[in-house]
């Protein structure tokens, strides 16, 4: 934790560190940069910095530590002395125990499949949709654009048992979704916010652009394909994160569409499996179901934050 | 490029495309094609959103084993209301929100003002209060249930009894229970929220604070004029998606608890699924969903109504 003002110890590149203080300087929030030179703010704002780390290190990654450690270590000693330190040595046989005893794998399979199919139907619908809204605009674009609006503000419970009751007997095609994938992919395309973040990031992009490019004679399905699809990169991005991680996360829906064992993801499993397995083994299984969306954050962590911040914006 | 040639062109609003419409100039003016990109988006919304909310409509007037529907009025939200679990549901529900409320706003809000502060380890901050968020919800309750476990096994009984209090019982104890359920629920959603108010603060404009500081605006005066006013319009909406969101929780009791001990922790949302998947009366069930759907649009409306001074600026 070095105090503002020192110049970062980059003597390797003085002239990035030099820019990088100037920077910090014009950005400004409550305390100006004037207000850090006083010596006391200067150490108030750090022992106040350092109490923020410490806290949310031990209630946001402390748990997360102590799965690991409860993953690795025996249910007896878990249960003994819920904060030693492996007593009597790591034991990572917990993890392939997960795996054999209570068919984790299927589980973790069951759940990849889910968020995989999620993700492709629920771009498709945001993309195309987004895309005929923002920028094909025929002229029931604005009724269908007002309708997908609409259903952002009823809440999801109103529908909850009747898309149930059509998800089991589909209007006329006549299918039973009930124990297949359709059942929790289809549902998860008919978003109404993807559809929304798509039709806003394209309407921002100037519509000169698309007019350019039908002179040149390109057509609807060109302009998507060329034009919308590269252009959309960063917001493609941001709605396959979203689905994606909405798809790990779910729980209710798939209970409900999934009641067969061998089909359900790890959220609809583990909660199943919970009194009937080894404390150890059970950890270890929490232990690898988070390891997952974890990696994932840390590699990505713009990305995610991003997609956060944007699911912020479009809520003011 | 032999696929251009085939492609139907985009409209042209030219002279020649004001001829009269008939379904062969539809065609060729690319109306198709531009059917053709709407189709998953109408298809999806129509079966999974449109049809299921307006079927809710009718489904709660019906009453339905599959083989026979009959209409039975208002006799599904009768029941409803007869119910005397009814009231402890909606209790314990106004109860888990009005403490999610308490927790779950301010902190937040206070977290990401001192973030912001932060100038290295701002970004360190944002990320380790995100963690939580990204781990999957089913998971973050299950490690928490093991963490109030009643005995001498559990995290907090372990960690309290050290300074010789406890053990508690926690979700057995039905006094405990929901603010028990808050607290987990709070620390798995805190992160996002710390995340948006950030990025709002990135966006208050440095010559507010420059002129409150002429002025001669302390620390305390700079928050409490420049940058809660700044932050209306997000805080405003953030409490109210927040008071829709926990007035639906569902994952974090049915899991925990189940709605036990007798109840004290069932809410509107597991009654809805007592009702519909475990007495299979979907008729009952999409009642009480409606009057649940209801109270919250005249909730939000009064909400929107009486802070619809503050959100205009």
């Amino acid at each position: 934790m070095t105090t503002i003002g020192t110049p970062p110890a980059g003597a390797t590149t003085p002239s990035r560190g030099r820019a990088r203080t100037r920077a910090l300087d014009t950005e400004r929030s409550i305390l100006s940069g004037m207000d850090r030179q006083v010596p006391h703010v200067r150490v108030a704002v750090t022992i106040a910095g350092v109490l923020i780390l410490l806290g949310l290190v031990v209630t946001c990654a402390g748990p997360l530590f102590w799965l690991f450690k409860a993953a690795t270590s025996t249910s007896t000693e878990t249960l003994s002395d819920p904060f030693g330190l492996w007593p009597s040595g790591v034991h990572w046989e917990n993890l392939t125990e997960a795996w054999t005893t209570i068919r984790f794998g299927t589980y973790l399979r069951n759940t990849l499949i889910i968020c995989a199919g999620t993700w492709f139907f629920g771009v498709l619908v945001a993309m195309t949709g987004g895309y005929g809204i923002a920028i094909l605009k025929p002229a029931y674009a604005r009724v269908v654009s007002a309708a997908v609006l609409a259903t952002l503000f009823i809440p999801g419970v109103i529908s909850l048992v009747a898309l149930y009751l059509t998800v089991i007997d589909l209007p006329v095609l006549n299918v039973n979704l009930l124990n297949t994938f359709w059942g929790v992919w289809l549902p998860a395309a008919a978003s109404a916010f993807n559809v929304l973040l798509v039709s806003r990031f394209l309407q921002s992009i100037p519509p000169t652009l698309f007019d350019a490019a039908r002179i040149d004679g390109a057509g609807a399905v060109r302009i998507f394909w060329s034009l919308v699809l590269p252009l959309s990169r960063p917001i493609l991005g941001v709605v396959s994160l979203l689905t994606i991680i909405g798809a790990y996360k779910d729980f209710l829906w798939p209970l409900l569409v999934l009641p067969d064992p061998d089909l359900q993801p790890i959220s609809v499993a583990l909660p199943r499996i919970e009194s009937s397995t080894d404390l150890g083994v059970f950890m270890a299984a929490l232990l690898i179901s988070v390891v997952i969306p974890v990696v994932l954050f840390l590699a990505f962590q713009r990305q995610f934050l991003r997609a956060a911040g944007s699911a912020g914006a479009i809520k003011e | 490029m032999v696929a251009l040639d085939t492609e139907p062109r985009a409209p042209v609003r030219t002279g020649t495309a004001r001829r009269r419409r008939t379904p062969v100039t539809w065609v060729r003016g690319g109306g198709l094609t531009t059917l053709l990109f709407f189709l998953p988006l109408l298809l999806s919304f129509t079966l999974f959103s449109w049809w299921p909310i307006a079927r809710s409509l009718v489904l709660s007037l019906q009453q339905t084993n599959f083989i026979v529907t009959e209409w039975v009025g208002l006799e599904n939200f009768q029941r409803v209301l007869a119910d005397p679990l009814l009231g402890t549901a909606v209790w314990n529900t106004t109860v888990f929100t009005l403490i999610a409320l308490l927790i779950g706003f301010p902190v937040p809000l206070l977290l990401a003002v001192f973030v912001a502060e932060l100038r290295r380890t701002r970004g360190l901050a944002s990320v380790l209060a995100y963690l939580p968020v990204v781990i999957p919800p089913v998971v973050a309750v299950l490690l928490w249930k093991t963490f109030y476990r009643p005995d001498d096994a559990g995290l907090f009984n372990t960690v309290l009894g050290r300074v010789g209090l406890g053990p508690f019982q926690w979700l057995n104890s039905g006094d405990m229970v929901i603010p028990a359920i808050v607290v987990q629920a709070t620390w798995a959603s805190f992160g996002t929220a710390v995340i948006i108010y950030l990025a709002a603060l990135m966006t208050i404009r440095t010559e507010l604070y420059e002129s409150a500081e002429i002025d001669g605006a302390g620390v305390v005066r700079r928050f409490w004029h420049v940058t809660l006013p700044q932050l209306r319009g997000i805080l405003l909406i953030m409490l109210l998606l927040q008071l829709i969101g926990t007035f639906q929780v569902f994952t974090e009791p049915y899991i925990m608890t189940g709605g036990g001990p007798e109840n004290r922790s069932l809410t509107v949302l597991l009654l809805i699924y007592r009702y519909a998947f475990v007495s299979g009366d979907y008729g009952r069930a999409t009642a009480l969903s409606l009057l649940l759907a209801l109270a919250l649009g005249v909730l939000s409306a009064a909400y929107l109504w009486a802070t619809r001074r503050w959100s205009s600026s």
